[in-house]
């Protein structure tokens, strides 16, 4: 471990991932607002997770599965792309990914925001909870299927079916969506949504107008139950 | 679960590297895999021969004295070169099939053949299987690996992966398919036969018989995408080329990666940590049903 510059650098060739795992955390409960830089990440598996409290966290180079699940408060940064389910039920806080990020990013997120500045693959989103999402470029099939609340921005094109069986969270894509899913329709952009999506774009770093997007959202029919149906069950 | 690998050099001074490059990336594979491991390497090629790789129960039996045995049932010179469990003989091209119906009658069970691959699979840790067969000294020009958490059938030297069907055409999988039984009927009935009960090896078959037919590399994946049913992240290795494809729902995983000097593959990112240059490889995740190839 070195620290230079009040960053503590810890370099996985000579520090094992649990190791710097209980170092994160332990310095995230401290509510000390350090700065640690993580080089030669090597791919590894679930690399700074679980953080509860206000730390910020340089990953330089590319991660596996689960970087930053549960994330609390923490700020993470990866420096290269994000293997299957970063930031996987993220409860607040920043996680940005400079690279592109695997399949299940942000899956079931309960807030903070996810910025991807590369892809998000297939199933981007996947029951988020009120988590916020923004993808640079594209995003793959299945994406926010079952997403109960919060936003995902799209700078890029979205793949097959997305928003399918959606709840209540708001969903912008700037580019082509390929297909949406069952009870997702395009809805109104009203001013409140410019102004949502124009706050988080900017919290992104995002350069895209948001009179640029469509907005999709779910029809409603899915979810409620229909008294009219009540033979069919 | 299983891991996959596979590592296609774009040119000739990483070939004596071949080996060693897929070993580490292999051995990274372990956790997804640590039922048994394969390897397929396609070296250099002997102008006019094939290549039989055999796999024996009883090496030390089986394989004593076979070289002179079959080169007087071929009545052609024949170069046996053993490594542990398995034995690469050298034939004459025109006396291949002779051959490997010679040694199958032996009870000796045929890994795969052709101009230039070589197939090396055992049950074990890949780490323990990588040494048994000196995986790491082997040169060539490209070459796919699996590690395997086995699913559909037994954990056999048999039911190993990469699974060849055809001369320099290998197999490896990550997933299972379920309509692998009903394919192999159909298979069967153009006459296309299968050793194991294996789903990887149907849908190897498959690709050959696609191949046999008159379909390219890219027209043979492609039909897998319609024609096989169930999860797959398939890698695929031919003579001069290289493929993936994955199922439409792609949950298994892929990464690729690609230089000036290879185009690389893995279930994780963490196989490639070690590969020359990956700092500046321009990474990507393999789309859903769509077929990517590189053939030199």
């Amino acid at each position: 471990m070195t620290t230079t510059l009040d960053k503590t650098v810890l370099d996985m060739t000579a520090t094992d991932l649990r190791t710097v795992n209980t170092t994160l955390q332990a310095a995230a409960k401290a509510q000390a607002n350090g700065a640690y830089v993580i080089t030669n990440p090597r791919g590894s598996h679930a690399m700074a997770c679980g953080l509860d409290g206000p730390l910020s966290v340089t990953i330089k180079g590319s991660t596996g599965y689960y970087c930053a699940g549960m994330n609390k408060e923490a700020t993470v940064t990866v420096e290269g792309s994000a293997g299957p389910g970063v930031a996987e039920n993220m409860m607040s806080g920043t996680v940005t990914i400079e690279g592109d990020a695997s399949q299940y990013a942000g899956a079931t997120g309960h807030g903070g925001l996810l910025n991807i500045k590369g892809n998000a693959s297939s199933r981007c989103g996947i029951s988020m909870k009120g988590i916020d999402i923004v993808v640079h470029g594209n995003i793959g099939h299945m994406s926010a299927f079952m997403a109960q609340k919060g936003n995902l921005v799209v700078l890029g094109n979205a793949g097959d079916a997305l928003g399918d069986s959606l709840y209540e969270a708001r969903l912008f894509v700037r580019g082509e969506v390929k297909s949406l899913g069952a009870d997702c329709i395009e809805k109104e952009m009203r001013p409140e949504h410019i102004e949502t999506l124009k706050a988080l774009l900017e919290k992104a770093g995002a350069d895209a107008k948001p009179e640029e997007f469509k907005r999709y959202g779910s029809a409603r029919k899915l979810y409620n139950f229909n008294i009219d149906h009540a033979d069919a069950y | 679960m299983c891991g996959i690998v596979g590592l296609f050099l774009k040119k000739d001074d990483l070939r004596p590297k071949l080996g060693d490059m897929l070993t580490d990336m292999l051995i990274t594979m372990t956790d997804r895999g640590p039922d048994s491991a394969g390897i397929a390497i396609y070296g250099d090629a002997a102008e006019g021969s094939t290549k039989i790789t055999v796999q024996s129960k009883a090496p030390e039996t089986e394989f004593d004295g076979l070289e002179a045995a079959l080169s007087e049932t071929l009545g052609a010179p024949v170069t046996a070169t053993v490594v542990d469990t398995h034995a690469v003989l050298i034939v004459p091209e025109d006396k291949a099939s002779d051959a490997i119906a010679a040694l199958e009658d032996r009870g000796l069970r045929i890994m795969g053949s052709g101009a230039s691959m070589e197939i090396y699979k055992e049950v074990g840790l890949p780490r323990d299987v990588a040494a048994r067969f000196n995986l790491r000294s082997m040169g060539g020009s490209h070459g796919i690996g699996h590690t395997r958490m086995a699913t559909e059938s037994a954990v056999t030297t048999m039911g190993a992966h990469p699974f060849s069907t055809a001369e320099d055409q290998c197999l490896v999988h990550n997933g299972s398919l379920s309509n692998h039984n009903q394919m192999r009927r159909k298979l069967a009935k153009k006459g296309v036969f299968t050793r194991s009960e294996n789903d990887t090896e149907v849908g190897a078959a498959y690709i050959s018989s696609r191949i046999a037919d008159g379909a390219s590399l890219g027209e043979a994946l492609e039909g897998t995408i319609d024609d096989l049913d169930g999860f797959f992240t398939f890698v695929t290795g031919t003579r001069n080329g290289f493929g993936v494809v994955r199922d439409p729902i792609a949950c298994k995983p892929a990464v690729m990666a690609e230089t000036d000097d290879y185009v690389a593959f893995a279930s994780e990112y963490r196989a490639f940590a070690d590969l020359p240059g990956i700092e500046a490889a321009r990474v990507w995740e393999p789309e859903p049903a769509t077929v990517y190839f590189w053939e030199r």
